[in-house]
């Protein structure tokens, strides 16, 4: 079992990116290390983190400058040759603006930035983020977005069903779908989706939060658990 | 040249934004006022020849970053 090496892109604006950094290295004693987005490089990764934050200060559209960084390119070429690639936040808004991952993000229903402790439900474990956990199952993961009203039209999200892309949803804490537990209005009450080939994930909770109980939830390690898991395999 | 771009959220996708300014002016007594839809305005200087090569140009731009395909929809006009 040796230690996997998780590449974390930093764009300027990206915030949490020490936040992985921390989880990955010192919660879960595996390898970190970070890379610029003007690098072209991620040799040696096991796995990508594109972490949260307002890169390029969210100008224009989250995500839709980030995805002209040279990094970019390598990341789609990692994601092409089905190596794990993790979206969160910012990075879920970046990855849907590279088209690495389908649909589009609105900013909340409510207008409001949302600031919580939501609950989502794991819709399917067969890809390397949910491997470890149940489907069913629900995570108790903070939020904190004003642009994650997730949309695709209704064809895509067919697709999506169709294809068991949707991963997460937000839910009640019994697991239960109701548009007061869908905080921002999110189509289908959709939190966090995967590519064809399952190996790349855009969601809007950070999993990196919570990976200790002081911190209010180790849901989040179940997620980055899996995809050491998915490595070692 | 300049080259004007009109952004706005596709027809069938709800805009909170554009709901909550139309309330806002309801509240201020426009009850006249039925709906608003709020989009984005670009004001583009292109150097080019024609209007035609600036109006591609705009289209290029507004189709590679100005807009996105999934939610939006626009519109150029060159003077």
């Amino acid at each position: 079992m040796s230690k996997k090496k998780f590449a974390i892109v930093v764009f300027p604006g990206s915030n949490c990116d020490h936040d992985v950094y921390y989880a990955v290295k010192y919660v879960m004693g595996h390898d970190a290390h970070f890379v610029w987005h003007k690098d072209t490089s991620l040799k040696g990764s096991d796995a990508v983190v594109l972490p949260g934050g307002f890169s390029y200060g969210d100008y224009l559209r989250s995500g839709s400058i980030a995805k002209f960084s040279p990094i970019m390119r390598s990341v789609s070429e990692f994601a092409s040759a089905g190596r794990p690639v993790i979206g969160v936040c910012n990075g879920f808004q970046i990855l849907l603006e590279a088209g690495l991952l389908p649909g589009g993000m609105r900013r909340n229903q409510h207008l409001k930035f949302i600031c919580e402790y939501v609950t989502v439900r794991v819709e399917a474990t067969d890809t390397p983020f949910t491997c470890n956990a149940n489907v069913g199952q629900t995570l108790r993961l903070p939020i904190a977005h004003g642009d994650g009203n997730y949309y695709a039209d209704r064809e895509t999200v067919d697709e999506l069903e169709h294809n068991r892309q949707i991963i997460f949803r937000y839910t009640t804490s019994a697991g239960e779908l109701n548009d007061a537990a869908n905080v921002n209005g999110s189509t289908a009450a959709i939190a966090g989706i995967c590519n064809k080939k399952r190996n790349v994930i855009g969601l809007m909770p950070h999993p990196e939060r919570a990976c200790e109980m002081v911190l209010g939830s180790e849901d989040g390690r179940i997620i980055l658990d899996s995809v050491v898991t998915s490595l070692e395999s | 040249m300049k080259a004007k771009v009109f952004v706005n959220l596709k027809p069938s996708i709800l805009d909170p934004q554009g709901n909550a300014v139309a309330e806002a002016l309801n509240t201020l007594g426009y009850k006249a006022v039925q709906d608003v839809r709020q989009g984005k305005y670009f004001e583009l200087d292109i150097e080019g020849e024609t209007a035609e090569q600036v109006r591609i140009t705009a289209v290029e731009v507004a189709d590679k970053l100005l807009a996105n395909p999934v939610i939006e929809t626009y519109r150029v006009e060159v003077e």
